[in-house]
This record gives structure tokens, sequence and C-alpha cells, in this order.
């Protein structure tokens, strides 16, 4: 059960050392990418065959057009070819194709069953694209399983005649999340990246579960925590501030705390900056492409992303980047290239709250 | 790397830094620490269960105890409802929650609810080391904080040897073998009584004090905390002796690096404080020291603490060393403690330092009642004691008025002084009631709010008009009987047509959120009309009102709320199944009334009561309502001992029997009642008919009764008054009774209200309150031994009338089992009571002078107070019928028990 006793995998120390070198380098969205290649209901489904030849998971009632995470099953190439741009943008984390890989978030697809199946090959996907970037300019990938917050919260009632219910529990989720993190080590993750956390109660039952899922192959991954602050409060959906927040998740004693997504880069500085300044840990931070447009779309270009995330790396806020919503290789490559003469963070430089 | 400090979280961080000596963990939300909220919790009532939390937190506590260990109920349920409910109240979310439970699935499953970095109280050896690991190791996973007890697989640690070695063992296995982080560890190394008369506990106090000093000399980072009140078990009861106990042991114990406890912050002595010989003993008890007069020291202290139990504080020396201070720090003074006596001259001391009167109130006065808001704000004064600092300020600002207005005549005019608002005030039209706004009124004046008060039973109009006039920021109304909830409502109207655009306020007894939201808010959308629940909530209300920046999202806030509140309320009438009135009467209280036998009252008709004596009156008094007009909210008499409002009651309650004596000694009411009796029978299903005589052919009246219509589970009848009273063929009695402590209240309010003092015109008006209602049971208590006689050998003692123990009731129109005050004229025909009483009637039928009490009597045993609750149509149609009234009159009367909207049928069509 305790992990802290279990020994750090290999990556971990490389990730580390990386990491005091330079500002690494994490990479941009799947889910607007994918919406690019215009897929149709059979490109999800593979005409039908959900899960490819020598398919498990049979057809449901549920149209699949939208579940992204299925891609890594019926299309792995168009995924592969994602990844790899990222890489050879400069992305040294691969984030795995897994925001939805959980029996809770795929019960709308009706493919609680091919969760497991999900992870293991996101996680192969990611790895064969980071191994193929290696190969090109001989440069190492991680691979970082993601674990998105589910649709459901642990802390919020979703009926608001009724405060004291709750939609999911703590147990659901940390069984979810288990089974979740157990498909992305077996298929080959490095890290785990915890992210889009809008409930901490999400998060904690998902650190409770990698604990467990590190416990059962003896290894301790690193684990990257990502929240998400959404509105100009300040706080999360559930209402901590940062430094709460950071309280409420630092007993998993993460490699990088950091948030993501949201309301873009400007939106986000004071937050990082507040997150920066209490953490005695690495910090990670990757911005949507700004706000979307009335039309869904994300209109920041690679140059106005860039140099918003490099204000982050000039105050000395951040020892990982990336992006999220909206950001395309072209993004990647413009931030690489504009965090590239700062410093990463160091860590003795936070204060005490 | 950083300093390793704990950090804790709920919605906002906490860490317990090096500036912060001692952390005060909030208890009241423990249910084996608080009688108040074990039975909120029995009885399933969160709602006040998250109000005891959300005044924790409001005053002050930096973290929460959550205990929910009661044999009676469901622990783990009861923590996982109870967490859940306090997530979604972010004022009390706020801060880190301490999950407490000697039960290792309660504690788990309250780990599972809270989003936040919580403490877990606690963990420790007792089943061994390898449960100890497994619950230390599950505490690291789900990110909490740890308490350990020193207690191990031999038992509680009570020596400094078995407490050192216990806390270093423990702290091996969890920074060693689990990973745990030493900051994250709390010692707590048991306080246990001491002075208990039995020598192996006198060095209790010193073995734990050493073990802190050891523990956090030797166990770098972690924490200690302790229960403290165990400490004092012993005085029990002895209240100034506990709290002087319990400082002496925190003194010594946070200088050797205890930082956190669970107290009761608001039953703490100052050390500086406590009387030097007290102190002395109790030093002796904690420290285990000999006695300088070489007595034992629990001896010592056992006979020390006869003197100061009780009544030590009020017979406090009077100190006057704070007269020797700066005339400003004089002022606050004086105004923080409500002290008059010496205001005059230190006002005209002030005056003659400052270059203009006004400069005294903005300057000096101001500040003291600034600190007197602050004080009442942060629930370190209580309403009672504000209202003496008003009393204060109000002779202050007299001696400067002849100044001011001869300084104006000089200068010709001007010269007004900055206030932060002006607020109308007003009983509305029909109604008389006004304590509850008198105290609003004062309250707001305190915090430098003009107030312009327009009385009782004032017509809209007026309203409208002054509010203009004065051009005034907020409206507040007030009301205690139904018929002024439409006052309200048309009120809110009337504001809405005249365009209108400034906040309306709404208080009294009978109003309510739901009342505000669903009636009165939908009348008046070019602002907000806004239920405040209590005078201490005004002035919070009041300024956010005022704020150029907070206003609007505060009235987006309330809005947003009451469009909530009125959806839920129109949700749960909906879902609620009332009968068709037919099968109410079906289904009515069935009393086997073929061998009943009344005795008949000893006269017939009517007779005046004017013998009254006051001080025999007085015994009758429940005061619990009176403290309960002071929003002290307690029983009598424990409430004079209660842990926060104690002290402020016992004040109050002084000031009462002082001015009481002078009621008495002075006759300043002159009370009056009217009582009688006639022949009556159940009339058809629902009415009581009266007659003129004993052969009960003349028909004298008919009393109207209203049944409940709810759906009832099996066996529970649908109750009416007239099912009280015999039926035709048995002989049965009606009685009737109107009581007044007299129209004096008001002449002899508004005297101290023109000497300044608010203070005395609001007790004197409580007081004729109480008087009244006292009358009703004495007058009760009368008719049931004497006037009607049927319990001649009843003997309680006025005390404990209180429960209601004896036979028969005394419903009043108005109230739940009869709402129709309408009913009142009959009765007040009847007794003749306008003659006989001088009391009459407004035409919203409420009793003029306030301070008056009616009803009808009702002498069957099985007879019970109970509520009609809502009713339909088809009974307001036949009531109205029966009443010879028109329906549309009947439903304005009855407006706030209609189950249905008068005009549905209207609105219907013109949709």
């Amino acid at each position: 059960m305790i992990s802290f006793g279990l020994p750090p995998t290999e990556t971990f120390a490389a990730l580390q050392r990386a990491a005091r070198e330079r500002i690494l380098i994490l990479d941009g969205a799947m889910g607007t990418m994918i919406q690019t290649l215009n897929m149709t209901e059979e490109d999800f489904t593979a005409n039908g065959h959900i899960h490819g030849p020598g398919c498990r998971h049979h057809a449901t009632d549920h149209p699949q057009k939208g579940n992204n995470d299925l891609l890594v099953l019926t299309q792995p190439d168009a995924v592969e070819e994602i990844q790899l741009q990222f890489a050879l943008a400069g992305a040294d984390i691969l984030e795995t194709n897994t925001f939805s890989s959980t029996t809770i978030a795929q019960a709308d697809y009706g493919l609680e069953g091919a969760v497991h199946d999900l992870n293991v090959a996101a996680a192969r996907v990611a790895r064969r694209a980071g191994d193929r970037a290696t190969a090109k300019d001989g440069k190492p990938r991680w691979v970082a399983g993601a674990v998105g917050p589910t649709n459901r919260t642990a802390s919020i009632s979703p009926d608001v005649n009724d405060p004291g219910y709750r939609a999911v529990t703590f147990d659901d989720l940390r069984v979810a999340y288990g089974q979740q993190i157990d498909g992305l080590i077996e298929g080959g993750s490095d890290l785990i990246l915890i992210e889009t956390i809008f409930d901490t109660l999400n998060a904690k039952a998902a650190i409770f579960a990698a604990f467990e899922s590190f416990a059962k192959v003896g290894r301790r991954l690193p684990i990257m925590i990502s929240g998400t602050i959404t509105d100009a409060s300040g706080r999360t959906l559930s209402g901590q501030t940062p430094t709460a927040f950071w309280h409420s998740v630092r007993h998993s004693r993460p490699f990088t705390v950091g948030l993501n997504c949201a309301l873009g880069a400007d939106a986000m500085r004071p937050h990082l900056a507040e997150l920066a300044g209490v953490a005695e840990t690495m910090t990670c931070a990757y911005p949507n492409a700004g706000l979307p447009n009335a039309f869904g779309q994300y209109d920041e270009t690679p140059e106005d992303t860039a140099g918003k995330v490099e204000v982050f790396a000039k105050e000395g806020l951040v020892n990982v980047v990336g992006g999220c919503c909206g950001t395309t290789p072209d993004h990647i490559r413009a931030i690489a290239e504009h965090v590239a003469a700062y410093a990463p963070r160091k860590l003795d430089e936070t204060v005490d709250a | 790397m950083r300093d390793r400090l704990l950090r804790l979280s709920g919605l906002e961080p906490f860490v317990l830094t090096k500036d912060i000596p001692f952390v005060n963990v909030g208890e009241r939300t423990n249910v084996t620490g608080s009688a108040r909220f074990r039975k909120l919790i029995t009885n399933r009532d969160y709602a006040a269960a998250l109000d005891v939390a959300r005044d924790q937190v409001e005053n002050g506590a930096q973290i929460i105890d959550i205990n929910m260990d009661e044999g009676l109920i469901d622990s783990k349920q009861a923590m996982v409802d109870f967490l859940n409910l306090v997530a979604a109240e972010p004022d009390i979310a706020r801060v880190p929650i301490m999950i407490d439970s000697s039960k290792w699935e309660v504690i788990e499953a309250g780990l599972k609810c809270v989003q936040g970095k919580p403490i877990v109280n606690s963990i420790s050896l007792k089943e061994g080391e390898e449960a100890f690991l497994h619950h230390a190791g599950l505490c690291l996973a789900y990110g909490a904080a740890v308490v350990v007890m020193a207690f191990d697989e031999e038992g509680q640690a009570d020596s400094f040897e078995r407490k050192t070695e216990i806390c270093a063992r423990a702290y091996r296995i969890l920074t060693e073998q689990v990973g745990f982080p030493p900051e994250d560890i709390i010692f707590d190394p048991n306080v246990f009584a001491v002075a208990t008369g039995i020598e192996e506990h006198d060095n209790y106090g010193v073995d734990f004090i050493e073990a802190t000093k050891w523990i956090r000399q030797n166990l770098p980072y972690c924490h200690i905390s302790g229960g403290v009140s165990n400490l004092s078990f012993s005085f029990r009861g002895n209240e100034p002796v506990r709290e002087a106990m319990h400082a002496v042991f925190l003194y010594h114990a946070i200088k050797v690096g205890m930082d956190m406890g669970i107290v009761n912050a608001g039953q703490l002595a100052v050390y500086d404080q406590i009387d030097p010989d007290l102190r002395e003993a109790c030093e002796d008890v904690v420290l285990n020291r000999k006695p300088k007069n070489g007595a034992s020291a629990t001896e010592n202290m056992l006979e020390i603490a006869e003197r100061f139990k009780g009544g030590a504080r009020e017979e406090k020396k009077r100190d006057l060393a704070w007269r020797e201070w700066p005339v400003a720090k004089r002022l606050e003074h004086a105004l923080v403690n409500g002290i008059t006596e010496f205001v005059e001259e230190d006002t005209e001391a002030a005056r003659q330092e400052a270059d203009k009167p006004l400069e005294v109130i903005e300057g000096p006065l101001m500040a003291g009642m600034n600190v007197v808001g602050d004080l009442f704000g942060a629930g370190k004064m209580f309403l009672p004691q504000v209202v003496k600092s008003a009393r204060v300020m109000k002779q202050a600002v007299a001696v400067l008025l002849p100044y001011m207005e001869e300084e104006k005549r000089k200068s010709g005019g001007g010269g007004g002084r900055d206030t932060a608002g002006t607020v109308l005030m007003a009983t509305v039209k029909g109604d008389v009631h006004d304590i509850g706004k008198n105290i609003v009124g004062v309250v707001l004046a305190c915090n430098n709010y003009e107030i312009v008060d327009l009385g009782v039973m004032v017509p809209p109009q007026k309203i409208l008009e002054e509010a203009k006039a004065h051009n005034v920021d907020v409206i507040g109304l007030s009301g205690l009987i139904t018929p002024s909830l439409d006052e309200m409502v048309h009120l809110a109207s009337e504001m809405q047509r005249e365009g209108f655009d400034i906040p309306l306020l709404i208080g009294g007894a009978t109003t309510s959120k739901v009342h505000t939201a669903v009636k009165i808010s939908p009348q008046y959308t070019r602002n907000q009309a806004i239920y405040v629940t209590d005078a201490s909530r005004a002035v919070g209300v009041v300024s956010l009102l005022l704020s150029a920046t907070q206003r609007q999202p505060y009235i987006d806030g309330i809005r947003a709320e009451y469009t909530e509140v009125a959806e839920a309320h129109e949700r749960a009438e909906a879902a609620k199944q009332r009968l068709p009135l037919a099968a109410a009467r079906a289904n009515a209280m069935q009393i086997d009334w073929t061998d009943y036998s009344v005795p008949a009252p000893r006269f017939t008709g009517t007779k005046v009561i004017e013998d009254w004596d006051l001080a025999e009156i007085a015994r009758y008094i429940d005061w619990t309502p009176f403290f309960h007009t002071w929003e002290l909210r307690g029983t009598y008499p424990r409430i004079l001992e209660h842990e926060k409002y104690g002290e402020a009651a016992r004040s109050l309650f002084a000031d009462a029997q002082s001015m009481l004596q002078r009621i008495i000694g002075e006759k300043w009411f002159g009370p009056r009642a009217a009582v009688g009796f006639w022949p009556a029978n159940r009339a058809g299903d629902d009415d009581i008919r009266l007659f003129t005589g004993a052969d009960r052919s003349e028909e004298l009246a008919t009393l109207h009764t209203l049944r409940q219509q709810t759906s009832k589970r099996q066996g529970r009848p649908n109750v009416a008054m007239a099912d009280f009273v015999a039926p035709e063929g048995t002989d049965d009695w009606i009685g009737a009774f109107v009581v007044t402590a007299g129209p004096e209240e008001i002449a002899i309010a508004e005297k101290f209200e023109k000497a300044g003092d608010d203070y005395g015109a609001i007790m004197v008006k409580a007081l004729a309150d109480r008087y009244a209602e006292a009358m009703a049971e004495m007058l009760h208590q009368r008719v049931r031994r004497d006037y009607w006689g049927y319990a001649t050998d009843e003997s309680f003692a006025p005390h404990e009338l209180v429960g209601e123990p004896y036979r028969g009731i005394r419903p009043a129109p108005g109230y739940p089992a009869q709402p129709d005050h309408t009913e009142k004229t009959t009765l007040f025909r009847l007794l003749d009571a306008e003659a006989t009483t001088g009391v009459t009637l407004t035409e919203s039928m409420a009793m003029w002078p306030g301070s008056s009490v009616s009803g009808i009597y009702i002498g069957h045993p099985e007879a019970f107070y109970f509520g009609v609750a809502k009713v339909e149509r088809d009974q307001v149609a036949d009531y109205a019928q029966r009443k010879g009234m028109e329906l549309a009159e009947a439903e304005r009367w009855l407006t706030p028990i209609l189950n249905y909207r008068p005009d549905a049928t209207a609105a219907v069509a013109a949709e």
C-alpha cells in the first residue's frame, strides 16, 4: 500500500536531471488536432469493428464519433502521426490519448469494457511515436499516461436542492482510475499525469489509485499534477485557491505540480505565480491557445501563445511547459524556441507563505 | 529545503507558521463535547448543525473538529452526510477539517469526503504496530496529517517516561518505516485531571508539560495537541476556576511547545487577569508545587475554588483605573462596557479639547462605536451589550447637541455629520409590535447609520412619503402578526409602482425567507426585497447594500438564492398531498364522549379581574423568550451558564431583575383582564356554538375553526379545534380571556427614549410583553383550579408551568391552531373586552397595546396544540360561508395558509 518506500523508476532520476538543466517541453493538444482530420463515424469505429482486426469489443448502440480516445484502437496510425509531429516539434514528454479512458467517462459511449485495452494501446502508440522521434534526433522522449478528471465531481452535488448528494464517490473514482493507471503502466508509460483537475477530491482518488497501482508493479512512477482554474475568482471549480490545492495534493510528492487548459496563458499567469511561490517541487504549465471563439476554434497563433508562455519562463515560474486545447505542433515548436533561452525555475527560490 | 511546516487546507490554505503560537481547534461540532450538537445530529437537524460549524468558523476557529461518535447514530453515515454538506458551504469549508473518531472506519469514510488536507484524530499504537502502520499508511495515501495519541498496547501513557517513550517509538515508525513527513505528526500526550484528591494524579500536569518539552526538543518538526478541559474535570460546575486552571496550564504548556489544542476559546481566562490567589493555587496544582502555606495543593485549590465559585465575576471589584486614561480612551472604554456614569463629564472634556463639538462625535465617539461594531461582528459582544453601548453614545450626543445647534445658528446652517447611510424603519399598518424593530434601529445607529423610525401602525403611503422626504437609502419593515405579511407585499408593489430603487428589508416573527422570496421579492423587481433573520445580521446586510462594489454581487446572489427558494417551495408544495375537506372531516379526531363529564364553571358570562399583584405575576414569567428577544438563544436558566452567552445573559438578567423591582415597587403597569365561560357544544363538523344559559336553548355566538387538510399517516386524525368540544347531548363549556399588562409601557418607554436610553425603552417593552404572557399563564391556572375548577387539586409551581403539564389548552386566534385572526372579534364581543380591559383591535386584528394576550379555554384532557397548516379552496369556501364572509375576504385573512393561488383562475384566463 505505502509506495514511498518503493524504488523510483530510473526515468524519475533522468527526468529530474533533465528538468534541472533546461525547461522541458510537453506536447500539445490531441483533441483539437483530431478535429482537424474530420473523421466520420466509420473512421471512429473502423467500419464497425471497433477494435479493428481481432476485435474484442463489439459495436454498441452508441455512436462513437467524438470518442477520441477510441482512435488508439481504431486509427492508431493517425494518433501516432500527431504525436510524432509534436515530438519532432520539440516535445520531450508525450501525453497518451487517454483523457477519457476510464469506465466513468467511457460510460457515455458504452465502452466501459474497453478501458484496459484503450490505456495499454494508447501508451504503446505514444511510445512508438517517441521512439521514432528519438531514432531521428537522438533525444530521449518520455510518455506521460494522461488521467483526466472524468465527467463527475466527488465534492460537488449536481443537484442544487440536495447539496449532500454525490453522483460519484471517492471509491468509484479510485477503482476507475486504478484500472486506467494499471493499463497505462502496462503499456509502457514513464509517468502518470493527473490533469485538468477541477475537483481536488477526484484528483486525490486518482493519487490514491496511482499508489495502489505502483504497489502492484513494485515501482514508483513520477506523478505530474495539473489543476485547472476556469473562472476569474482564481479558484478551482470545487472552490480551492491554488495554494490550498497544492496542500491537498502535496502528499503525492509529484515530479511537477501546475496548471493547464482554462482561459489561456495570460489568465493563468497569476495563479501559476502563486503555485510557483509555494510548491517545493517542479512546476508545469500548459495553457490553451487562448479562449475559443464563437465557432469553438482557437485563434492564437503559435507566436501569440509562445510569447505569453515565454513570460512564464522569463519570470522563473516553470520547469515544464506545453500546450493544451488549440495548440498545434507549430505552437509547440514556437514555445520550445521561445523558452530555450531561459533557465528553469529554481526550487530554492520559493518562500514560505 | 523549505521549513518543514504543517500545511493544511480547506478551500483555503492553512500553514502553522512560527508566528502562530497556538491553534485553537473548534470543538463545538463534536457530539461527545457538545450536548447541543449531539441533539442536532441525532435529530438530523443538519441545517442547524451547519450553523454551529459556521459560527465556529466565523468566530475564528482555524480548524474545526468533527466527531460523530454517538452510540445512537450511525456514526459513519453521519460523518459522510455532514462532511458532504459542509463541502457545499464555502464559508465553513474554507478551513481545514479535523476528522475525529475512535473508529477507524469512520475516519476512513470521512477521508473520502474532503478535498482539502485534513487532520485525522487520532491513530495510536493501542492495537499494535501492524494496525498503526496500516492506518498511518492510509493517512499518507489520503493526504492527511495525524494526531497520534500517547497510547500503546499497554494502555494510555500517564507518566513522563511512558509518554515520551511511546511518542518516540511512534515517531520512529512513522518517519522511518512509513515515510510520514514529521511536520504532519501531532502528538497528544494525554491531558488528565489534576487535583482529584488521588495522590497519583498530582503530577499529571507536570508530566504533560515535561513530556511536551521533551518531544519538541527530541522529535523534530512534530506538534503537540491536547484536550485541555480534561485537566479540570474535578471542578465541573465551577467555571471560573476551570477557566483559570486551563489558562494557567496552557500558559506553561505553550511555553514549552504545545501548539494546538481543543479548547473553548470563549471559556478561557486571561492568564494575567486571574486573581493572584487563584492563579497561585492553579499553578500549585498544575505544576504540582508545594504551596507556601504548607497545606496540600489540592486542598488549597478546593478551598479557594469555593470562594470563586460562580458569582465571582459579577462581584468584580469596581476598577476605576481607566479613569486615568486619556479622554478618547475613556470614551471608548465607556462605550464598549456600556458605562453611562461618567459619559457626560468625559464628553464635556472631549468637547473642550476639540475645535468643534462635531469632532467629538466623528472622532472618539465613532472610533469607540467602531470598536463595538467590530466586537459585535466578531461575536465577542452580544446584543444587550451593544444596546447598552448605544445608550452611552446617545447620552454623549445629547451633551453635544446644544453646542452643535448653537454653532449651526452662528454659522447659518450646514454642519451635518457624515453618516454611513439612512435607513427608514417602520412596523407596518395594523401591527403594533416593535421590540425587534427598535433593536435593529439601535444596532444600525451604533454603526453610524441614520435611522428614521416611523414607529408602529404606519400606513404604506406614509412610509413612501417619508422615504422620499428623507431620501433614505434603505427601507426596513417589521411585523409580528400574519396579516402584516400582506401589508409588506402591498408595500413592495407600491414601491415598484412609484419607481423606488432602494433595497427593502423584511424582518419580524412571522416573516421568513420563503415568504420574502415567494411573495414579496417578485413584487419589487426594481431593486430587491431581502429577508433579515435577526438584528445581528442587519448591519452586515445594510453595509453590503450600501457598498458601491459589493452591492450588485450581493443582490445578484440574493436574487439567485430567492429564485431557488421559490422554485424549491413550489415543488415542495406541489408534492404535498392535501385531502378534500370531506375526507379530512371523515378522519376527524374521535374523542369518546360517552362517559365524559366536566364540572360547570363557577359562573357563566364575563368577569373582569383587576386585583393583580405585580410581584405575583412576575413569578410566572417564562424567561426563555425574554433572552430570545435579545438574541441570546438558549433556555433559561441554563443560558446563564452558557459558554458563550453566559456573561451577557447574567448581566442582562440582572438589569431585568432590577427593572422588575421598580415595576413592582413603583407600580408601573396596570394589568387588567377579562375572562368568561359559556355552555358550548360542537356544531356541525368544525364549529363551536356558545349558549347564553345552562338550558342551551338560546344561541350566543359561534366560534369557527379550521381543519387540517394534510394527508396523514394511518391512525393520525385531521384535527380541528371543534373536535375537542363535546357534541350536543354532553355538557361542555368554552372559556375566553383577554389579558393586558396595560398601556402604561408605551409612555414609560417613551420616557426612556427621550432620555437617550434605548436600552431601558426596549427592556420595559420586553418585560411588559413577558408580563402579559405571565398573566395568561397565571390566569389559566386560576381558571383550572377555581373559575372552571376542573383541576382543583392542581399544584404545579409557576416555573413548572412552562412545559404545559396541565389539563386543557388556551389557543389564540392568529396562531397555528386557529390561524384566522378575525375570530378575535367574536372573542372581544363576548368579553366586551374593549370596555373591560382597554384593549382594542387594529384593522389587521393586532391587539393594542402590544403587551396583550387573548385566547379561548378548552377543557378536555386530550386537547392539544396543533398547527392547521395549509388549507384548500374547498375548506375556505365552506369556512367563508359558515362565517358569512365573502370568499375573497376569507382568502385575504387566510393568505399565509392557502394551499392554492386565489387568483390562479384569473391568471390562467389572462394567459
